[in-house]
Order: C-alpha cells, then structure tokens, then sequence
C-alpha cells in the first residue's frame, strides 16, 4: 500500500487547498479545551464578570441620573437598556481580540506552538479555524450568561433578543478572523500594544454609552465605518426590538471582515511556517 | 537495494541573496541513520525544515518517501517525526497530554493514540512523570518526551536537529541509549549536529555540511580514514608560542595544523612523534595522544574548527 493511499482522504479536496487545510480543526479546538482545563480557567471567569460589573455600576448607578435615551431609530429606553446590548457587543470584541491577538501573538512567537501543529499533518487553516473556533465558543458562553443576566433584570424588551447569540458569534468570529491576521504580522510587544491604542477609543466612542446623534457630523461617519458600530446597533435592534431588514448591512459588514481576516490570516501563517 | 526514503539534488534554498543551502544532493536508505555534520549556520537546519516539508526549496529537487513536498506537504508530514532543535512541547498541556493531542493533530483514532502514548511514555523512561507539567520536567526529560511525541504517528522517518544540544552528558547518554534503539528497531533516522562523537555514536552514514555546501560524504571511520591519520598529537607551548614553536616542528608527522591554543600533529604513532619533538629540545607544556575524529576531518576539510 502506498504511502498516498494509507494517508488518503475520501473526499479529495483540491491540491492548492489540501495543503493549507487538512478538515481536522477539532483536534486543534479539542487541544484548546484540555488547556483551558488545566490551566487558564480563571481568565474566563473573569472574562463573564466584566460586562455584567459595567452594566450594574453604570446602567443603575449612572442610568438612575441620565433617565431614557432614545436609540437610533427612536425608541424611548432605560439607560440600561440602551447600554447592556452595547456592552455584550463590547465583550464579544473583547474576548475575540483577546483570544486572537495576546493569546496568538505568544503562543507563535513564545511557546512555538503552531510551529509544533504544522509540522503535522495539520494545514494553517486547521490551525486558524480551531483557534477561532475556540474563541466563539467562549465568546458564545459569555453572552448566554449576560442575556440571561439581562433577562433577569428585564432588560431584553423583545423576543428578538433570542437572536443575539448567533449575532455575538458573527461579531466575534469578525474580530477573531481579523485579529488574528493582524497579529501574523506583528513582531514585538510594543507593536502589539497599538491593539489596545485602537480598542479602547472603540470602546468609548461607538455608540456604547450614548447616542451617535451628539456628535457632528463627520465624526458620525468615521464612527460608522467602524466594526463596534455595526456591532452595537445589531445588538440593540435586536434586545430592543426595533431591527428590521438593515441589520442585514450589518451581517454584510461582518461577512466581509470575516473573509477578509481568513485570507490574510492564512496567507501569512502559510509564508511564516511553511514557506 | 531497497529504493531510498529521502532523495535530494542540487537542493538549494535562498534568502535574498544568501543561499542557506547551496546545491546539496544526498540519498538516505530506509533503516539507515544519516547525519548532517556541520558548524553553527553550515545550512543543516534549513535543510531539515526542507525535508520536513516546512519550507519551500528555491530550486533543485527533493522527494520524500517517493513524493514532492511542494504538492504532498501534509502526506509526508504525517510519515515523519520531527524533533526540532528547540524544544516547542506545549507547556499547557501536561507530559502524556502532549502525546495524546499530538497524535490527534495527525488525525489518528483516539484509542490508537491513548495505547501509544503509555508504550511511549514508556519507551521514553517517563512513567513516573504523565501527569507532570511540562516546565517541571529537566532539560533531558523534555527532550525524551520530545522523541516520544514525535513517535506517536509511528513515523517512517524520524527527524532530528540536533537531539542532545544543551544537555548534560548523563542525560545525552540516556538519549543516545534511546536514539539507538530505534536506530535497531529499523527506524529511518536523519540528524543534524556539531558534535563529532555523537555522529560517530549514531551515524551510519554522514555528509559533511559548510556555508550550504557538502564538503564529504562517507561513514565517519571511512571520512577518518580518507582525511584524517590513525593518530592525532596534540601538544600545547602556550598561547603566544605555540606560532613560533611550530616553524621547528617541520618534517615531524604527516601534516601540521596550529590552533591557537594548540599544535595538532597527525601521524600514525603519536607517540614517536613525541618522542621526536622532546629530542629535539622542544618542551611542551602539556601532550596527548589520541584517535582521529570528525572534528579532525572537519579541520581538515574546512580549516576550521566545529564548534567555535
């Protein structure tokens, strides 16, 4: 028997793809679960009860003086209604950036990780699809938690906030897949410390604690392009109620950073490890 | 003969202008244990990240267990072991884990890989050790599971970069124990190293590497026989003499190589060798007589030494 048929795959994908993805992402997500296990678990303790602290001290304590707020398509609601879909949107970047970037950055640089998995017989793909894998499952976990939270709290004002999870996956699969392209081609920790330059004014500034309507303008289109946009206002159309067909741009924006992310992502782990 | 694992010609790999490996062309047989001999960057390393399939030749020809690398990465890749010159075990995991989730990386059953990992545990002299965490393993037990780990897909060829850098000589003989097994047992083992006696240890057949280029090729007793003398006598005048002294020495031994530390004098009998320098006035501070070895063969070839 040869060695092409010993190791040979029923369905044979195409010679260019082969090499980049054997279709064995689990083994690399099952190897993240073992380690989280074992090891880093209280991160992700913590990881649950930073947006629910932000929603009690901020949406009671500061949503007691502020009153309502009108979102984007009019609607009168509590600030901490206004504030908590925001806040889930937030953690879902959080916690995909996290995974994706300071997590990725040292096991590739550090730990030498990947170099271990590809030179298995696993493609950078698998290697990309898994880690990312791994972060939405955390990231989906988070957000139960915090809409169950919210539930508790009668924060959810429709039947539509059911749909959040899946859109918390969407939200943090586009930071995962984008973070971690960025992060392929990042060398040092001062390089890798612009990410936190860039989250935090996202953080502040995209709609999340306010409306975009206070601002000028301009500013409201820069705000616009931005990915903590999209991803608020898909949140709170839908714990709201008040999403209609738009939060389609919204899905399309993330389709798009998603793809975009993957290529880049793959292209460089292919040129730093196998080229 | 049976046909070859490995085939290499005019292998060669560029950086820009570099050529970390230039033109090199060597066969290895299964069953056979091959090594790379060669100084800090000769290319032995490159070379073996070629031959693992990590990195993309810039020309000549390379097929691994009869197939090209740059369409069947993944196929050779899960016919190999690799055991890289650092260790990259994942320290999150602890000691038979590693085995277990390397195992699943090359997409094997999990009770396959569950048996596996305690016959290699085993193997690796690490029972007592399976759930211990990687960091509070020594520098020869990370090595040994390395080995393991890189068994676990029950591979046709076992790669190796340098296996025993940095390790104690205890420890370096537990593993040289271990790497000679397998060697019995009939797997193909391909190494690199810059130690001689390790070559000498392990190496069926070698080739040695410098500046991307193979300057010889034979087994170490046929490389000392063509290069070297039986005997090598190695007398020291002190530092700053050891120039001067060796313009007296002419005529004695078949060949002269001054160090700067060191006269080395390469004859079939040391000893009278020695004798000869004594009569003619000359004291040496220290002297030693001893076998040749691939560090002479090196010298010889490269007119230098392999570690600097």
């Amino acid at each position: 028997m040869s060695v092409l048929e010993r190791t040979g795959r029923s369905t044979p994908l195409p010679r260019s793809l082969r090499a980049l993805y054997a279709g064995n992402a689990r083994s690399v997500m099952a190897r993240g679960l073992l380690a989280t296990r074992s090891t880093n678990w209280t991160v992700v303790v913590s990881g649950f009860f930073e947006p629910v602290f932000y929603l009690l001290a901020m949406g009671f304590g500061l949503g007691e003086l502020v009153g309502a707020v009108s979102t984007s398509t009019g609607q009168e609601v509590s600030y901490g209604a206004f504030i908590a879909p925001a806040l889930l949107a937030v953690s879902a970047m959080n916690g995909a950036v996290y995974d994706s970037t300071w997590n990725v950055f040292f096991k590739m640089n550090y730990t030498k990780l990947y170099q271990g998995m590809l030179s298995t017989s696993l493609g950078p793909l698998d290697v990309a699809f898994g880690e990312i894998a791994l972060a939405l499952l955390r990231g989906a976990v988070y957000a139960m938690g915090f809409l169950i939270v919210m539930q508790v709290l009668g924060l959810n004002l429709s039947w539509l906030a059911i749909l959040a999870l899946p859109a918390v996956v969407l939200i943090a699969f586009a930071f995962a897949s984008f973070g971690m392209a960025i992060t392929s081609y990042m060398k040092t920790f001062q390089q890798m410390d612009w990410i936190n330059f860039v989250m935090l004014p996202m953080f502040l500034f995209s709609a999340t604690f306010y409306p975009l309507s206070v601002y000028p303008e301009w500013i409201q289109t820069v705000i616009q392009a931005l990915p903590l946009w999209h991803a608020v206002e898909l949140m709170r159309g839908l714990t709201t109620g008040t999403a209609d067909l738009g939060v389609l741009w919204h899905v399309l924006y993330f389709a798009v950073m998603i793809l975009v992310g993957l290529v880049f992502t793959t292209k460089r782990l292919r040129a730093l490890f196998l080229g | 003969m049976p046909a070859p694992v490995i085939v290499a010609s005019d292998l060669t790999k560029r950086y820009k202008d570099f050529a970390a490996v230039d033109g090199i062309s060597f066969e290895v047989a299964p069953g056979e244990s091959f090594g790379l001999l060669g100084p800090n960057g000769a290319g032995k390393s490159t070379t073996m990240r070629m031959v693992g399939a990590v990195s993309t030749r810039t020309s000549g020809d390379l097929r691994i267990v009869d197939l090209d690398p740059n369409d069947y990465g993944p196929e050779i890749r899960s016919q190999l072991g690799v055991v890289p010159q650092a260790d990259n075990l994942d320290v999150e995991l602890k000691a038979r884990d590693n085995l277990v989730v390397y195992g699943r990386y090359f997409g094997l059953p999990r009770k396959v890989v569950q048996q596996r990992a305690d016959e290699l545990m085993a193997f690796a002299q690490l029972e007592d050790k399976v759930k211990a965490k990687v960091d509070d393993l020594s520098g020869g037990m990370k090595r040994r599971l390395t080995i393991a780990r890189a068994l676990i897909n029950d591979p046709r060829i076992l790669l190796l970069d340098e296996p025993t850098t940095g390790l104690d000589p205890q420890a370096r003989h537990i593993l040289w124990d271990r790497l000679f097994r397998l060697k019995e047992q009939g797997t193909t083992l391909v190494l690199t190293t810059h130690y001689m006696d390790e070559a000498e240890q392990l190496c069926d057949r070698l080739v040695v590497v410098d500046k991307g280029s193979i300057m010889a090729e034979g087994s170490p007793a046929a490389l000392i026989r063509r290069y070297s003398s039986r005997e090598v006598l190695e007398v020291r005048f002190g530092s700053d003499r050891n120039e001067r002294v060796a313009g007296q020495l002419a005529g004695i031994g078949e060949r002269i190589e001054v160090l700067p530390d060191r006269i080395l004098v390469y004859s079939e009998d040391g000893e009278a060798e020695l004798n000869r320098i004594t009569e003619l006035g000359l004291r040496p501070l220290t002297s030693l007589v001893r076998r040749s070895s691939l560090e002479d063969v090196f010298l010889r070839l490269t007119g230098r030494s392999l570690i600097e």
